[in-house]
Formats: C-alpha cells, structure tokens, sequence
C-alpha cells in the first residue's frame, strides 16, 4: 500500500462527502456529508505522517481532529432540533428565511 | 402796560389744546367737576388774556398796533419759511375777543345744558378743541397756518354735530357737514395756492405770510387776483354757509344745542367773513371778485330768510337765520365796508349764541321737544328765558337801541353808497330784514305765547334752566343791547369807535364814496320801517288773527310747499350733484374692472402659465432624472437580490465554485 492509494481513498471519501453535502435535502444526511469529508482529511493526516513525517504529530493532530468533529456534531444536531422545534421540518430546501 | 403780553400770545389758543387733550384724554376717570375746571378754566383763561391783549394793544399808538409772536419755524425750505407764528392786530384782537369770550359763556352753559351726557369729558375735550382750532385760525400769520385751524373747525364742526352718533341722521348730518366743507376747502386751496405760485413767479418772493403778502399783492395782474378771490371766496362759502353751500349748516342741528351755538355765533361760520376781512388788501384790487360776495351775501340772505319763514323747528328757524345773517355780513365785507361785516359778526355772535342757548333752554324744559307747533305759553314758566330771548329777537330784527340795528344799517348803508354793492344789494338786504322781523316775531309768539299746545305730561315738567344756563342767557343778553353802541353810526354826531379801531387793518387807498348825513338817516329809517313792519305783520299773523298763515299757506300752496321743503335744494344736490358723483363712480368701477382689474388679472394668469411650465419642467426632467437614479437602483437590486437565496446549499456551491476558480489560478 503506497501513500498514492491513502490519498485516493480520502479523496474519494472527500467528493462522497461534499456530493452528499450539496445534494441531500434531509439535513442529518447533510451533516453526515461533512462528517466524511472531515474524515478523509483525517486519513491524509495519518497517511502523511506514516510515510513522509516518522513521528506521531499527524497521529495527535488526527485524534485533535476526530475530538472537535464530535462537539461539532453535538452543536450541529442541536440546531437542527431547534430548526425542526420551530419549523417542523429540517428539509433543507424549505428553509429559506434568509431568502433576499 | 402788560407789554409782557406780546410774547405769550401763543398761550391763548395752546390753553383751550391742552384743555381738549386732557379731557380726550384721561378726562373719563375725571369728575365732573374736574372736566369743568379743566374746560371752562382754559377758555376763560384765553379770554382774560385776549382782554389783556386788547388792553396791550389800545394803549399803543394807532399805526404800531400790531405785533407778530412767532414760536418756532414750522416749515424751512430756504427763503421760503412758514412760521408757527401769531398776528396780533385789531382784527384778529376782535375775532379772539368774539371767539374765546362767546366760547367761554357757552362752555359755561354746556356745563348745566349737558350734565346728564354719558360722554360728558368727550363732549368737554371737542368743544375746547374747537374754540383751540378757531383762535388758531384768527390768529395765524400765514393762510397755511390759517388753513390748519380752517380744517381743524372743520373737524370739530364733524365730531360735535354726530355727537350723539347713536342716531344715523346725526352721524350723516356730521358727514354732511364735514363733506360740504371740503368742496369749499378745495376751493380755498386752489385759491392760496394759486396765489403762492403767481406771486412766486411774479416777485420772486414765495411766501405765504400776510404781512409779505399784502406788500407784493400790487405786483400781481388783476385778472389773477379776481380768480384768487373768488376761489377762496369758494371756501368761504362752505365754511360760512353761503349759497350755494350752505346746506350743512341747517342739518348741523343735529348736534347739542350749545354746539350750534358755537358753530353758529363764535366759531366755524365767522371763519369765511374773517378770512375776507383779513384778505381785505387782496379784495379791494380784485373789484369783481368784491362784487360775486355781495351778490351772493345779498341772495343768501333774502333766500334763507324765505326758507326761515316756513320753518317749525325751533332750531331750523335759527339755522336759516343763521345763514340769513352771515349774508348780511357778506354783503358787508362784498361792497368793501369790512369793518361793518366784522361789526355784524360781533354782534351777531351775542345774538344769536343768546338765541341758540335761549332755544336750548326751551328744549330742555320741553323735554326734548323741539317743534314749535307744540309749544306755546312758555313765558310765564321760563321767565329769564323769555326775556333773554325777546332782547335777543329784539337785536336781531334791527330795532333801534339793540346790537343788531347798529350793525345791520351800518351794513345796509355801505350796501347802498358802495359802487360794489348798489340798490339791488340793498333792497335785497332790506327785503331780507322784513321777512327776517317777521320770522323772529312769528317764532316768539309760537314758542312763548298763546295757548300751551304741549301735552300734559311735558307741560307738568317745564321748569326754568339751572344757573349755570341762565347766567349765560343774562351775559349775553347785556351784550345783545349794549354791544352795540361801539359802533355808532356817525350820523348820531358820534365817532364810529369800532371802524376806527379796525381801520388800520383794512386797506387805507381804499375808501368808500362819502354818503351825506341826510342819506344815511333816510336809510335808517327805512331799515327801521322794514323792522317795525316784519315785527307788526308777525304780530298781525300770529297773535291777532291766527287763521291767517294756515288760511295763505293753502291759498298759495306750491309756494309754500317750495319754502316748506327748502326750494328742494338738497334734494336736488342729491339728485344731481350726489347722484353725478355716484355715475361717475360707476363709470369709473366699470374702468377699474374692465381695464385695471383686467391687466392685474392678466398679469396674474401669464404668471400662473409661466409657473405651470415651469412646474412640468420641474416634474418632468427634474424629477424625472431622480427618479430614474432610483428606478435603476431599484431594478439592479431586484435582480441582485435573488443571489440571495436564503439556502445553505447555494451558498456552498458558490464558495466551491469560487474555490476551484481559485484553485484553477493556482494550479493552471
């Protein structure tokens, strides 16, 4: 396995995740999306430190990584309950408040 | 003696000023008492010093009797000045005389006469303002000073003849009045102002001075000086009630009776004789404008006197006998015998303010009653009323030993010898004195005598007038008798005392043609005779056979409709003269709305269309141009604002979007 297959593998797993952001009407789904795509960075961390860096630093930085994506996520889904709370639904297509 | 005097001469008419503009003034938080004080003191006051004046002026020689007290500058352009300057000669020493003396006794009888008038202060402040603007016309310097106090009687005469406003026919008797006297006005002006400028343009010499005056008036043509004379002679008309302008004054009733009075004897009607007399220097070079006078003083004294006959009002009758007796005096001054219309002036001011104020008393007992068919029998309630009045009635038909046959034959004497006046003039003045004896005695015996005509109620009240009106009725009626004999006739073996005392007044090239004694004593008697018989037919008339007027009144019934009715004079001032005014004033609105009106209303319209082009201007390209700024901000907008979509997922395709442009610089 070579560094070259590691990074097709993230960026496989980074369009999957970016196609899901931009196409899923359901916003949990949406939020999966960014979870794959700040998963295949994960990957690039770990793959880049095993085979160019030697130490643990991209490993650290990977854990760091996978700790803040979970608070986001506590954050996330709390305001798609506040979302659905006031609206009664979290169709993304829907909510256009903001529209101008 | 009382030399002093000649330096506060502008005292006299100033006291009477101050007198009104206190009364005017704060006179209704005054009392009664103080009201008087204030107006009766300041006239008084002017008269003691009018006497000291004519003390002042006797005790100097003959031709220095006569001194100017000029105050101040009133006007100063260059060499022409007119001072507030006061003449002081026998002539005005008279007039003051006449003017503060008459004055003071009818200020004193306005005290008992007006005691119940709710404008009693007001009253008070006019009538001092009147006798102020008189002295000030006696005694000014110049015809510009003289035309203030000409105007300012004309004032007066207004605002005490509409005194009691509250009726409309007293306050249109006081426009009357007020209107008459300005058409004479305007004559008067156009006279001294025409006299100004020739002489001006003559001499060199602009002045308005009498003194100046009288020693350049030879340097000006004769036909000029004619025009002159008969232009203030205009003025004269209308202040002094001449035909053909001697209308205001019988409607001048309207006011208080002591204001007739006034206007009557002391003041306003002897303006126009006055001024005459004091223009004696331009008169006696204008011989034609002599002869209009006393052409026109002799028809108005037959003419009123005519109208007197019918009369029966009490003070109508005295009205026309007012105008009848300022005839007489014209006719004086007209035929150049200035002294005898001034005399007649004099006397006739004793007499007839006795009448007026005897009348007033009449009214006053007979509660306001003023029509002498309602009278009768008075005499035995009012007895110094009658007295008064019957010395009064005495002087003026010319009786021998009263005021007024000194007076009226001195007049009709210089009427008859006088190449201005001549027979005419004189049978006219003699015609005039039978009818005016006849009306006299006709409103004697109707007011005083015979049966009580009143009704019950009046008759309980007759009562004799307070003191305050009776001590006038006796002062004056001294005066009415012995006034006279200052100015006997040289017939009687005596000096004409008041003709000399004038004299130095009155132009000395001037003299009439000397009458023989013989001559004068005829005429006397034939003014006696014509007395004696109006007086006798009067009598006849009225007391013996009483049928006899209501009997010649249907027998000549047009006339006497014609006499009843004043000749329809004002009538026909109204129909023709009023109602031309009032054509005219059509004629002239028509002009005002058709062509003033029209090029006001056109000027408004061009400017209304300029300012509509104006205003589509302004909408159309002004605003057109702002709102187009906005339009396209608006519609730019609109259209940017739709990139605002207000979905997540928009805003995330932009940005990866916008990343692979970016990425696609980096890279490529």
């Amino acid at each position: 396995m070579t560094l070259t297959d590691y990074l097709i593998l993230s960026g496989l797993l980074f369009s999957i995740g970016v196609f899901g952001v931009l196409t899923r009407k359901n916003a949990i789904a949406v939020l999966m999306g960014v979870e794959l795509m700040l998963n295949s960075a994960n990957i690039n961390l770990v793959a880049f430190c095993k085979f160019v860096d030697t130490g643990v630093s991209g490993q650290v930085f990977a854990l760091f990584s996978i700790v803040i994506a979970a608070a986001e996520v506590a954050v996330a889904l709390a305001i798609v309950i506040a979302i659905y709370k006031a609206t009664r639904t979290i169709d993304l297509d829907k909510e256009d408040t903001l529209k101008g | 003696m009382f030399s002093f005097i000649e330096h506060y001469i502008w005292l006299i008419p100033l006291l009477p000023l101050l007198g009104a503009a206190t009364n005017l003034l704060i006179g209704r938080r005054l009392s009664h008492t103080a009201v008087n004080v204030i107006a009766v003191g300041s006239i008084s006051i002017s008269f003691i010093l009018s006497v000291l004046v004519y003390i002042h002026l006797i005790s100097l020689p003959v031709n220095e009797r006569h001194f100017v007290d000029t105050v101040y500058t009133w006007i100063g352009l260059g060499s022409f000045q007119v001072g507030l300057s006061f003449l002081v000669d026998p002539l005005s020493t008279v007039m003051i005389l006449v003017v503060s003396g008459v004055g003071s006794v009818i200020h004193l009888y306005s005290v008992g006469y007006m005691h119940d008038d709710k404008r009693y202060s007001r009253y008070f402040g006019f009538l001092n303002l009147f006798a102020f603007a008189m002295l000030l016309l006696v005694l000014s310097n110049s015809i510009l000073l003289m035309f203030v106090g000409w105007e300012g009687v004309g004032l007066c005469s207004y605002l005490l003849i509409g005194f009691w406003f509250e009726k409309i026919e007293n306050a249109r008797a006081g426009m009357k009045a007020f209107v008459v006297n300005r058409i004479g006005d305007f004559g008067f002006i156009v006279g001294f102002i025409l006299l100004f400028t020739s002489m001006g343009l003559k001499t060199g010499t602009w002045t308005l001075d009498f003194g100046v005056i009288k020693s350049n008036i030879n340097l000006i043509p004769v036909s000029v000086l004619t025009i002159v004379g008969i232009m203030l002679f205009v003025g004269a008309t209308g202040k002094s009630a001449q035909i053909p302008l001697y209308v205001w004054l019988p409607d001048a009733m309207a006011g208080p009776t002591p204001v007739s009075a006034l206007i009557h004897a002391a003041t306003m009607v002897t303006a126009g004789v006055y001024m005459v007399a004091r223009m004696n220097f331009l008169y006696v070079l204008a011989p034609d404008a002599l002869r209009v006078i006393a052409i026109v003083g002799a028809l108005t004294a037959f003419f009123a006197a005519t109208i007197g006959l019918v009369q029966n009002d009490i003070k109508k009758v005295l009205a026309y006998s007012t105008v009848s007796q300022l005839g007489y005096m014209f006719i004086g001054v007209g035929v150049g015998a200035f002294s005898a219309g001034i005399f007649h002036l004099m006397t006739h001011a004793f007499f007839k303010a006795l009448l007026f104020l005897g009348a007033g008393s009449v009214i006053h007992a007979m509660s306001g009653e003023q029509d002498i068919r309602k009278m009768g029998g008075l005499a035995k309630k009012l007895p110094i009323t009658t007295s008064t009045f019957i010395i009064a009635t005495l002087a003026i038909t010319g009786v021998p030993g009263f005021a007024g046959f000194f007076s009226k034959d001195d007049i009709l004497y210089n009427a008859y010898i006088s190449p201005y006046g001549g027979k005419f003039v004189w049978a006219l003045g003699v015609t005039g004195a039978v009818l005016t004896a006849f009306y006299m005695t006709r409103l004697v015996i109707l007011t005083f005598y015979g049966n009580p005509r009143m009704d019950h109620h009046t008759a309980e009240h007759i009562h004799e007038s307070p003191k305050t009106m009776t001590i006038p009725l006796i002062i004056l009626a001294i005066l009415s008798v012995i006034g006279g004999y200052i100015g006997m006739p040289e017939a009687f073996g005596v000096h004409n005392v008041f003709a000399e005392f004038l004299s130095p007044v009155f132009a000395s090239n001037f003299n009439l043609p000397e009458g023989s004694i013989s001559l004068e004593w005829m005429l006397m008697g034939v003014s006696v005779l014509a007395a004696l018989l109006g007086i006798g037919l009067g009598y006849y008339f009225y007391a013996v056979n009483t049928e006899l007027p209501d009997k010649l009144a249907e027998k000549f019934h047009t006339t006497y409709t014609w006499l009843l009715n004043k000749y329809y004079v004002d009538e026909f001032y109204l129909k023709y003269i009023v109602g031309g005014v009032m054509k005219l004033k059509d004629i002239l609105a028509l002009f005002d709305l058709g062509i003033i009106d029209g090029a006001v209303n056109g000027a408004a319209k061009l400017g209304r269309k300029l300012s509509e082009f104006d205003g589509a201007f302004d909408r159309v390209v002004v605003d057109g141009a702002v709102n187009a700024v906005g339009d396209g901000i608006i519609s730019a907008g609109s259209i940017l604002r739709k990139l605002q979509t207000g979905l997540v997922q928009n805003y995330l395709i932009f940005a990866i979007i916008g990343l692979a442009i970016l990425l696609s610089f980096v890279l490529l």
